[in-house]
């Protein structure tokens, strides 16, 4: 064996250093973020497949979701959408919209920090439910409710 | 080059601040077709991220079922007066932009 001490503190020093890290990346998930804009996802053609895709097939019904959206909208092009979480340790907020091309509108994703209470305006091709989808904890939940349209927002 | 103007509003109200930003940006379907029937291709903003003194507090993936000249409102807390925040996307394209202001008292 010819390991001098100086070494042996090295590869001691290394291995804490990565378990820190390891430590560090477990205790903040909430910082991550998920990575690249997912084609498989926004090009979804129908709700269950963009569920899949956004790993929330399982997701359960919460009340705990507030879910905003006009009941009657005049014009599809301009429907204005806001989603409040209540549900602890929310890191991401994602909308879909049932009957557009493509369900997938907008996944938003929070660090700490930043509260799980996202608006934005959405065009709607037709009446359709929207939904509400959080990601908390690993795990997935939903909401939805309908918005009639009387002037679709994806015409030509 | 077509510019895309954006104009952000963050306002801290007790410890809430919200963020208010619209981006001047045709998020065009590429499902509409021009008066000659011809296909006006896509393009969409794919990402907005918004940041508070240099951390990313927030990422939004979108598609191009956002609407023209998007408006997004957002909420931070524990942020404070004076801080910056700087909002920034880039769509489908490769085009890019972004916009900062200060927290102001609401």
């Amino acid at each position: 064996m010819n390991v001098t001490r100086r070494n042996m503190l090295k590869h001691l020093g290394s291995g804490s250093t990565l378990a820190a890290l390891l430590v560090s990346g477990l205790m903040k998930p909430v910082t991550a973020f998920a990575g690249p804009w997912s084609k498989p996802s926004f090009e979804s053609k129908d709700m269950a497949a963009a569920m899949k895709n956004i790993d929330a097939a399982a997701a359960v019904e919460s009340k705990d979701i507030l879910l905003t959206a006009p009941a009657i909208a005049e014009n599809g092009a301009v429907v204005p959408i806001s989603v409040v979480s209540n549900i602890p340790n929310t890191t991401r907020i994602s909308i879909l919209v049932e009957k557009n091309p493509m369900p997938l509108a907008g996944s938003f994703e929070m660090a700490e920090g930043a509260l799980p209470d996202v608006g934005v305006r959405l065009k709607f091709s037709q009446t359709s439910n929207v939904r509400a989808v959080v990601t908390a904890g690993g795990k997935s939940y939903m909401t939805q409710k309908e918005v009639k349209v009387t002037a679709g927002g994806c015409g030509g | 080059m077509a510019t895309y103007p954006i104009r952000i509003r963050a306002l801290l109200k007790g410890d809430v601040t919200s963020i208010t930003a619209i981006v001047s940006h045709p998020m065009e379907t590429g499902l509409r077709k021009d008066d000659a029937g011809k296909t006006i291709p896509a393009q969409f903003i794919q990402v907005l991220t918004v940041e508070v003194n240099g951390k990313k507090m927030m990422e939004s993936h979108l598609n191009t079922a956002v609407s023209t000249n998007p408006v997004f409102n957002f909420k931070l807390k524990g942020a404070k007066l004076g801080d910056k925040v700087v909002v920034s996307w880039t769509d489908n394209t490769g085009e890019k932009g972004s916009g900062e202001t200060t927290i102001i008292p609401g």
